[in-house]
């Protein structure tokens, strides 16, 4: 610390000294030691060793958990011929393309517009329901929505009323039910981050555009989308990955079931690690998962090219 | 946030044109030639809202009304009478308490250590020029964005090389650093508006980059403080897979562990308990939720957070 109190350096951009310019980056870079730490530990830990475990027949008791041997690609191997996995795969991505890229952002961007449009008392009401939606705990959000598409839950009783029939929504339509579900759970975030979008546009550039006679929907297509085009990307991309990662709701809802019919990657690798103790194999799901994640996280930083200083 | 029924959407659904709220951006001197198309868009967005109001609002009324129901069902029903039997016999050490208490010892510890040591890491990257930043930075961000929760089952059996299954410290570390690269990004960006000249003046005056800190950056950016731990604490309360998969016994596990277990041993029968216990989880983190809006103007402050 002396030689910050010596030379008092004055923020971003200045060269410092040379003599003391090692010994300065040192005392400068120790506050992140900690971080550095932890993440390394249980972040980076966790990827490597996955790495390493999906080359491993481990099981989850007895002997493979305790002497697994080393058995190289055939994980990798084995999942690209297994059918569960595509189908896993596939299920994945539509879930994660109807929930998220879909229905999250096109009600979220729907709600953020016509909050903006209709009566307050409304609005507030509206936002508070989706946002206490989104706040409380995933687990609570699933068991409502269980008892809500459940066979003698609410959906069906409302549909009664119109004469139809009951449907078992969780046997026969699980994956729309954890699609809606899903939807109902994450639009908040969606509509929070394209509110506080909409709220940054100027209101010159839209009436100037009305003045030009330009109608309702040319200016929200023409003006207004292409100027909250970050935003719309940056939750786009955060929607996708964090519906990539969804386990609770699917799990608390279907169980992955009935068969594997709603098996997202996550709830796939859990199955196999758990219920099969294949860790070893479950292990390879998982690194595959996170690697799908890896590459939408690497378009997303060369798409948008966040700003970093 | 207990008035959780339809009624208050009616009354403001009915008029669509009256009230003083029109003025917010066009100037209320201006009612141009598309005011009734306006009208009518509001009228339309209004009737979508209470659509989404309704099926927005159903799930989360069949918690409150099964929970004083004492004959719940799966379907959202006005109980026949009102009993607050499903609180009682929830409300027992075992139930909520030693769940709920572990809950608070983990999203407590996980918020604490993540914004302490997120803060510590923010500082240097926002007010210095390093040469590794940039790459720093962008893992940062890469990090953020990996569905953390898809890799359970390596963390599981890294957990048991570690002998740090079933440990509490071992679920606040890992929750803490799976929500790390968030919080420093939101942090950093947060600290990167508090401007530096005012910590200059303190260096000049002989304090430590580390009193600074303290002293003038930290209490000029208490909201986003707040933002940054009711986050951190919020994920870490509602998480369940973390929990699940890295605690085994019962008197370790937090609330949203017990009331899976729970609701796999006696759900079917006991939806009211089920609710009942729910509202009890669920209530904290609602409560802190409207804390930090208040402190901080809520979601703009969360997307001043996120910028870029």
């Amino acid at each position: 610390m002396a030689t910050e109190t010596l030379v008092a350096p004055t923020g971003r951009g200045q060269r410092p000294r040379p003599g003391s310019r090692r010994l300065r980056a040192l005392t400068r870079s120790t506050p992140l030691v900690p971080a550095v730490v932890l993440l390394g530990v249980f972040l980076l830990g966790p990827i490597l060793w996955a790495l390493y475990g999906s080359m491993t027949n481990t099981g989850l008791t007895g002997y493979r958990a305790a002497k697994p041997e080393f058995v190289g690609l055939d994980n990798y191997t084995a999942l690209l011929s297994d059918g569960d996995f595509w189908k896993s795969a596939w299920l994945t991505v539509v879930f994660v393309f109807l929930s998220a890229v879909v229905g999250q952002n096109v009600l979220g961007m729907a709600l953020a517009v016509m909050l903006r449009i209709a009566p307050k008392p409304l609005a507030s009401v509206v936002s508070t329901l989706v946002v206490v939606a989104w706040v409380m705990p995933e687990i609570v959000a699933a068991f409502a929505l269980y008892a809500f598409f459940s066979t003698d839950g609410t959906l069906n009783a409302f549909l009664g009323w119109f004469g139809l029939g009951k449907t078992t929504w969780l046997i026969t339509f699980p994956l729309l039910s954890v699609i809606l579900a899903n939807i109902w759970r994450g639009t908040a975030f969606s509509m929070m981050v394209y509110r506080a979008a909409l709220s940054e546009v100027p209101a010159e550039v839209d009436e100037a555009a009305q003045i030009d006679g330009a109608a309702g929907w040319q200016r929200f297509s023409r003006i207004t989308l292409p100027m909250i085009r970050r935003s719309i990307s940056t939750n786009l991309m955060l929607t996708t990955l964090q519906t990539l990662a969804v386990f609770t709701l699917i799990w608390v809802m279907t169980g992955g079931g009935p068969g594997t019919q709603s098996s997202t990657l996550p709830v796939l690798a859990y199955q196999e690690a758990f219920k099969f103790s294949q860790v070893g194999y479950g292990t390879a799901i998982a690194t595959v998962t996170i690697l799908v994640g890896a590459v939408f996280s690497v378009i997303y930083i060369k798409v948008l090219k966040p700003e970093v200083d | 946030m207990t008035t959780l029924d339809t009624t208050p959407v009616a009354p403001a659904s009915r008029a669509p044109s009256g009230s003083g709220t029109r003025s917010r951006h066009r100037g209320a001197g201006m009612p141009t030639v598309a005011s009734p198309r306006r009208s009518t868009g509001r009228l339309l967005s209004s009737l979508v809202l209470v659509l989404v109001a309704v099926s927005f609002v159903v799930p989360l009324a069949w918690i409150l009304l099964s929970s004083v129901d004492p004959a719940a069902t799966v379907s959202v029903g006005v109980p026949s009478s009102i009993t607050a039997d499903n609180f009682k016999a929830v409300l027992t050490k075992d139930q909520t308490f030693l769940p709920l208490w572990n809950s608070l010892v983990i999203s407590l510890g996980t918020a604490l250590i993540t914004v302490v040591v997120g803060v510590l890491a923010a500082y240097p990257l926002s007010r210095y020029r390093m040469r590794f930043q940039r790459g720093f930075l962008y893992t940062i961000l890469f990090a953020t964005c990996l569905p953390i929760t898809a890799i359970m089952v390596p963390v599981y059996s890294l957990f048991v090389k570690l002998s740090l299954l079933d440990s509490t410290p071992g679920v606040i570390l890992f929750l803490a650093a799976s929500s790390l690269p968030m919080a420093i990004w939101m942090l950093k960006n947060f600290m990167d508006s508090v401007p530096v000249s005012l910590e200059e003046a303190a260096w000049v005056d002989g304090a430590s980059s580390m009193r600074a800190l303290g002293r003038i950056v930290l209490p000029l950016m208490r909201p986003g403080l707040a933002v940054v731990l009711m986050l951190v604490f919020t994920q870490a309360w509602g998480n369940f897979f973390v929990p699940f998969i890295l605690t085994t016994s019962a008197e370790k596990q937090p609330a949203a562990v017990a009331i899976y277990q729970f609701f796999g041993t006696y759900g079917s029968i006991a939806y009211g308990k089920l609710a009942a216990f729910s509202i009890l989880y669920s209530v904290p983190v609602l409560v802190l939720y409207l804390l930090t809006q208040r402190l901080s103007g809520g979601a703009n402050a969360l997307a001043g957070g996120m910028k870029g």
